[in-house]
């Protein structure tokens, strides 16, 4: 280290720390700008060679003050911004607001709607694990697996596309159901993908769990007990890989979910390669499910039949006064809901994903907050990197499968 | 041949000249390629394409490269040490490119009535001399971490200082098995005593012979070689999920071209130096008659399939190009038949193709596997590597012993 680092930081140390002769540690900077915090995440670090003595994740880099906006727009147009808070699982996000939203108002949401939206949340799931499987092994240094992994998600946003026109920003789910009818030929698309799919995760496994290098630097890495991940919050896949069989499809069901038939894969090691291990199943079990929800899917409206709430048909809005009248009234001024609030937590990729919607009456958002999973999360890096080393802290973040739009907000 | 021009380029220091520019040419063309080809192959194993937008196949890619990082902005930060950041790459690269002057390509050559040999220099202590350049070779990296003044690039220097330094000793120990079975520290003399067959068909490679089987030694060499070039998966001093870039974190333009150029000189002088010690040199791989027939059949196929490609073009310049390359190989493979050159070609094919194959396991390494953890990597060095390069050792030392 050069003499001036090491000045400035004997001046920073207290007196006392200094005069007792404690080792000193130097103070690294990973992040805002380092390739492997996934984003703006910056952790400050103090090294004792390559250990790492302390780490603190300063955060707020992304900050867009999303749940701020929320309260200047009509209900409708909330459901574009929330697409934009946890970027890899839009649809989750949308599906949690919509049906915060849809509980004040008291509406029944089609049998077919839920199925579809279980269908597509589910294919987000896949999508958000396959983007994390790909950047932690090449975090870890297996480069190629990225590639492998994105070949499969571009498969996926190309299913979105055709769902929605969008292959990321898909804002696919409204208050009262889902955006537009699903396109013609989507069964035929989507069996594709879901079918060739269970062959690629073998494939990935394949490729990493018969590697002993892999093995090594994954197995007992950045362990956290259970005690200390409840305590502060954690959700998710982590949690589950530390034992606890916590799935809010599972013991809350919303949408459909109590209808599929699925599995909670957990782990009690809860290192690195439990993490990972539990993703890899909850890829085959989105798959079943996926698989459930496009050979039962039930017939009927895409929409719920709510007038003034649900915009009409383009052909009634020519022909019918009412329908037209609901619609300007929509597009112009929105709908006022209830006065009231609703809490509904969903289970996205990355855990517990919870928004809070509180209403006076009016026709937007008086508060919109979002309990985001990776801000849980997050928090437990602290503690998990504790007198670890650097390497270890890549692969830590790796599992911990953050998205910092997702922690800022 | 004009007798006064046979004694001018047969004086000693003109051949040595001309060599020297020879070899450094080829050689310095063929690291911008082999740049090429890492990028070729790691992509094609990545299902992408690679560089394809400068010249046909992206050929022209390392020239483009080399002029852009020529022409960069040289520049050097405020807070560095200004003469050994300077002195790094400067060092790296010098040890590097200096290794390969006792790396011999072939046998003793006459040509036009001159004798010499495929080599710079004949160093009877070749082996020690190597040895020597790749432990100073660390000097370049721990400096350029050190003085870059960087944290990152620090950690980096400092990892790789204690990586090389641990992996010398199984790269050592490894080396001196085959030259216990050579009697030699020169190279040359450790690739001649390599020649001829066993049974009539296995090559006299130390890789098949006994006492003790030298397939280990071979193993261990190459995998303490993928350390000492700082190669997946032991790449931790440029790690560059953890440590941006590592030790060449503050470094730019021609600089860090130069360590870039040093990491690649090493890797073909370390690919180099297994083929002469355990893979026979420039010997070929079956008996004599045959072994004239391959060379010229591989780069007729050659030729044929780029041919063939040609005439069924996935794109629209390979119309044009792939006959042309094709013409080129089958032309290479009619130079093999001139019996002027073949002493030259004949050796230098199998020495090159030994080689190729060796540098493609390491672009394929780099493409597969994930990165050792510092720690985990210096136990393997301590705890694996070196009792079974010592135990090898000994064991073929008492062979030798016994059965010479």
């Amino acid at each position: 280290m050069s003499e001036q680092t090491s000045a400035d930081e004997q001046a920073a140390l207290p007196q006392e720390e200094q005069s007792a002769g404690k080792r000193r540690t130097m103070t690294l900077n990973m992040g805002p700008q380092h390739p492997s915090t996934h984003g703006v995440l910056r952790i400050v670090v103090d090294l004792d060679g390559e250990v790492i003595r302390k780490a603190v994740a300063d955060i707020g880099f992304l900050h867009t003050g999303i749940e701020k906006q929320c309260e200047v727009r009509t209900w409708q147009q909330v459901v574009p911004l929330t697409d934009r808070v946890d970027y890899l699982a839009n649809l989750s996000n949308n599906l949690a607001y919509c049906l915060a939203v849809e509980k004040l108002l008291g509406m029944e949401i089609p049998r077919h709607a839920q199925w579809m939206r279980v269908m597509l949340t589910e294919l987000t799931r896949i999508n958000s694990h396959l983007v994390w499987l790909g950047t932690h092994a090449l975090d870890i240094g297996a480069m190629t697996m990225f590639f492998y992994c994105f070949r499969e998600r571009e498969n996926i946003l190309r299913l979105f596309e055709m769902f929605s026109g969008q292959r990321m920003m898909t804002s696919y789910f409204r208050i009262g159901g889902l955006a537009l009818e699903a396109p013609r030929g989507w069964q035929h698309a989507v069996g594709k993908f879901i079918r060739a799919f269970p062959d690629s995760i073998e494939q990935y496994e394949n490729l990493l769990n018969a590697n002993p290098i892999w093995m090594e630097r994954t197995k007992g890495i950045a362990v956290m007990t259970l005690d200390e991940m409840l305590n502060l919050g954690v959700t998710g896949p982590m949690i589950r890989a530390a034992g606890l069989a916590w799935d809010i499809r599972k013991d809350e069901p919303y949408s459909a979910y109590d209808e599929f038939d699925f599995q909670v894969p957990t782990r009690t090691e809860s290192d690195v390669y439990a993490r990972f291990q539990v993703r890899m199943d909850e890829l085959r079990e989105s798959t079943k499910i996926v698989i459930q929800a496009m050979e039962g899917m039930p017939e009927g409206d895409f929409q719920a039949e709510a007038p003034g709430i649900v915009l009409p048909e383009r052909e009634a809005m020519k022909t019918q006064m009412e329908a037209m009248i609901y619609h300007f009234k929509i597009i112009s001024e929105g709908f006022r809901v209830p006065p009231g609030e609703a809490y509904v937590a969903v289970e996205s990729p990355r855990g517990e994903l919870g928004y809070y919607v509180v209403s006076d009456g009016a026709t937007n958002p008086y508060r919109v907050f979002m309990r985001t999973p990776s801000f849980g999360n997050l928090i437990a890096l602290g503690p998990m990197l504790q007198d670890k080393l650097i390497a270890d802290s890549i692969a830590a973040l790796g599992s911990m499968d953050f998205v910092l739009g997702d922690t800022d907000r | 041949m004009n007798p006064d021009l046979t004694s001018i380029l047969g004086n000693f220091y003109v051949l040595t000249l001309i060599k020297l520019a020879l070899v450094a040419f080829v050689l310095l063309t063929a690291l911008a390629y082999l740049q090429w080809i890492e990028r070729k192959v790691i992509a094609h194993i990545q299902l992408r394409v690679g560089p394809t937008r400068v010249g046909p196949h992206g050929l022209l890619q390392p020239l483009a490269d080399t002029i852009k990082l020529l022409t960069k902005e040289d520049l050097i930060p405020a807070h560095v040490n200004k003469f050994f950041y300077m002195l790094a790459p400067m060092m790296a690269v010098f040890f590097a490119l200096s290794a390969i002057a006792v790396i011999p390509f072939g046998p003793k050559i006459n040509i036009f009535g001159i004798e010499t040999y495929m080599q710079l220099t004949d160093l009877n202590i070749g082996l020690l001399y190597l040895l020597a350049l790749s432990g100073m070779g660390v000097y370049g990296i721990a400096l350029a971490g050190w003085s870059s003044n960087n944290k990152y690039s620090l950690i980096g220097g400092l990892r790789s200082s204690a990586q090389m330094i641990s992996y010398e000793l199984p790269l050592a120990l490894s080396i001196a098995s085959p030259l216990l079975l050579a009697g030699s520290l020169s190279l040359r003399e450790i690739a001649e005593s390599q020649a001829g067959f066993m049974l009539g068909f296995i090559p006299r490679w130390s890789i098949f012979q006994m006492p003790a089987p030298q397939i280990i030694a071979f193993v261990l060499f190459m995998i303490a070689g993928f350390a000492e070039t700082n190669r997946v998966p032991f790449d931790l001093p440029e790690a560059e999920n953890e440590l941006v870039a590592g030790f060449h974190t503050e470094y730019s333009s021609m600089k860090f071209a130069s360590f870039f150029m040093a990491e690649y000189a090493n890797m073909v002088t370390l690919c180099s130096v297994a083929t002469l010690l355990f893979l026979g040199g420039w010997h070929p791989l079956v008996p004599p008659p045959a072994a004239g027939f391959i060379p010229p059949l591989l780069l007729w196929a050659a030729g044929a399939m780029l041919i063939f490609h040609g005439l069924q073009p996935a794109r629209k310049w390979d119309k044009y190009t792939m006959p042309a390359f094709g013409a080129v190989f089958l032309l290479a493979g009619f130079a093999f038949l001139i019996p002027v050159l073949q002493p030259v070609l004949q050796p230098l094919f199998w020495f090159v193709s030994k080689v190729g194959i060796l540098l493609f396991f390491f672009i394929w390494v780099r493409a597969t596997l994930p990165r050792f953890r510092y720690d985990q990597l210096m136990r393997f060095a301590w705890a694996v590597m070196f009792p079974v390069s010592v135990v090898h050792l000994f064991a073929t030392a008492l062979l030798v012993a016994l059965l010479k």
